[in-house]
């Protein structure tokens, strides 16, 4: 069910662990439906990323997506990381299966989270031009937030096609 | 180095015995026959098919024409809830169940409150056992059925169908019980018992998978749910899965056997070293299910700050496979509706896994297991947020 790449990052996961240093720090997802990330950042002046780690309880999926998304932004500035969305970080992985998707929206918001923290910690507005692309701070299930729904709405018809009730 | 395999999933399916392959091969080759021929093809399979009907019948200590033989297990379990449904429904309309059971039951009786039934589920209490007391009060005078699993699936807790037998027995109510995880591995006399239908399948006791049966005491009446020819009593139609029955006959006459031998006593103690070497090897984790009144083969857990997708892929990795009841590893986006029931929150239910042995499990098997297993869940703590706030608190 999983790909080569995606059992790798889980297996032998990126920047995990805590950060004692961070100067920012995001966690998202419910404990309840089965995810929770925490993105630690090391900020510089320069609003470079200049070290990132997680921790996550979930499953494969989250890890991995926790992972890879701490490899993407690793080095890039926060505007650039706040670009790295979801389907980037699914695509980089070489793909999800459908059930899973959700756990993607979770890696793109433990950045953003983590980065509104950042400018929260220094008692700064958000800059102007800093885009958020996702509004959601929120797990991305079907129990917390309408977003996932789109998502896994259609597996799950797909499943039963063959039933009417 | 190759890696040691250890097979801990024998809730979802066994290996099939060697002596049940040999038996079954030559219904998969000479003897092709349909048993409704009246030629000698036919009188051959036929043979085959009676046999095993006996020999299923002597592993519940029931008359082998008290056996229905079914698809699976699944189906099994819809014979009794809806064949009864149907049958009695000028009685009453309603069934009594409980909140552990197995999707083939749960989803039939939900189904059937679509077409103007109605149900009751009876709660459980933290080790999965229900009251007989609350099966008592939630019978009503349009009651017709109750069904309470013998063992469970994810718990391994067995229920005292004893006492809830006799309690429907008293208030005229029939009694089926989903035995597909208890037969074969715990004795049942359904002469002793006082059950009505009990539901089992071959593949959860070293016999092939696509068969199961329904025993259903003389004298009960069960409207069809596949219509066709006259096969099994006319109850349950389409041409018999002849080497699948005589597969499950074989496998059925070597249970019986293991539950008089001693094999399932050391089955026992080998599944409590697991159970005390992991609660003694991995902090934080609870058994779940009942301490001994369970399964023979059964052990499960919840295993704390972590989810149970990430041990199963690990342990795999390391050779062993596990289950589990957690919401990513089950591939919808609820944790286990047994574990809920069972008053587990949400987080904990998230890192559940099951481990089931096989008769051929052995002490190394057991062993190696207390090795890699402890390490993983090490592993997977350190990657938790809430593994890193405790250490902190």
């Amino acid at each position: 069910m999983y790909n080569e790449k995606v059992v790798d990052y889980f297996m032998n996961p990126r920047n995990s662990g805590k950060m004692e240093n961070a100067n920012a720090i995001g966690e998202v997802g419910n404990p309840v439906c089965g995810d929770v990330m925490k993105i630690y950042l090391k900020v510089n002046d320069d609003h470079v990323i200049e070290d990132i780690k997680f921790e996550t309880f979930g499953c494969a999926a989250a890890i991995a997506t926790s992972s890879m998304v701490t490899v993407m932004a690793k080095g890039k500035t926060l505007q650039e990381a706040l670009r790295i969305n979801n389907k980037d970080v699914t695509a980089e992985l070489g793909g999800l299966p459908p059930q899973k998707q959700h756990c993607s929206l979770l890696a793109q918001e433990g950045i953003e989270k983590a980065i509104v923290d950042y400018f929260a910690r220094r008692g700064e507005e958000l800059p102007e031009g800093l885009l958020f692309p996702s509004t959601a701070v929120k797990c991305g299930r079907n129990c917390c937030g309408d977003k996932a729904k789109k998502i896994e709405e259609e597996p799950f018809i797909s499943d039963n096609h063959r039933a009417t009730e | 180095m190759e890696t040691r395999k250890v097979y801990l999933d024998n809730s979802a399916t066994t290996k099939v015995d060697e002596k049940v392959l040999k038996a079954m091969l030559p219904y998969l080759t000479n003897l092709y026959g349909n048993p409704n021929s009246l030629h000698k093809w036919g009188r051959e399979a036929h043979k085959g098919v009676d046999k095993a009907r006996e020999q299923v019948s002597e592993l519940i200590n029931s008359s082998p024409n008290d056996i229905i033989f079914t698809g699976s297990g699944t189906e099994a379990d819809n014979l009794a809830i809806k064949g009864t449904a149907f049958a009695l429904k000028d009685k009453g309309k309603h069934i009594i169940t409980s909140a552990i059971e197995h999707h083939a039951l749960l989803n039939s009786i939900k189904w059937l409150k679509k077409i103007g039934y109605d149900y009751t589920i009876l709660p459980v209490d933290q080790y999965g056992l229900v009251d007989p007391k609350d099966l008592e009060n939630a019978i009503r005078p349009d009651t017709i059925l109750a069904s309470i699993m013998f063992g469970n699936n994810e718990i391994g807790t067995i229920e005292p169908i004893a006492e809830l037998g006799t309690i429907c027995r008293e208030h005229g109510v029939l009694f089926h019980s989903d035995a597909v995880q208890a037969a074969g591995h715990v004795k049942i006399d359904v002469e002793k018992l006082p059950i009505d239908m009990l539901s089992i399948a071959a593949h959860k006791m070293y016999g092939p998978k696509g068969v199961g049966a329904l025993y259903v005491r003389r004298g009960i009446k069960l409207t069809p749910i596949i219509h066709g020819g006259g096969q099994e009593f006319g109850v349950r139609a389409g041409t018999e899965n002849t080497s699948g029955i005589v597969g499950f006959g074989a496998a059925a006459e070597l249970a019986a056997a293991r539950l008089v031998n001693g094999e399932m006593e050391n089955e026992t103690r080998l599944r409590d070293k697991l159970i005390n070497g992991l609660l003694e090897r991995i902090p934080e984790t609870q058994l779940t299910g009942h301490g001994s009144q369970r399964l023979p083969y059964h052990a499960s857990f919840c295993v704390k700050y972590i989810e149970g997708e990430g041990m199963l892929l690990l342990m795999d990795a390391a050779g062993i496979a596990v289950s589990s009841g957690s919401a990513c590893a089950s591939g919808n986006l609820e944790p286990s509706h047994v574990l809920l029931a069972c008053g587990l929150d949400h987080a904990t239910a998230h890192g559940s896994v099951r481990l089931t042995l096989g008769h051929t499990t052995t002490e190394e098997d057991i062993d190696y297991v207390l090795e890699k297993f402890p390490p993983i869940v090490e592993k997977l703590r350190l990657m938790s947020p809430f593994y890193d706030k405790k250490n902190k608190n």
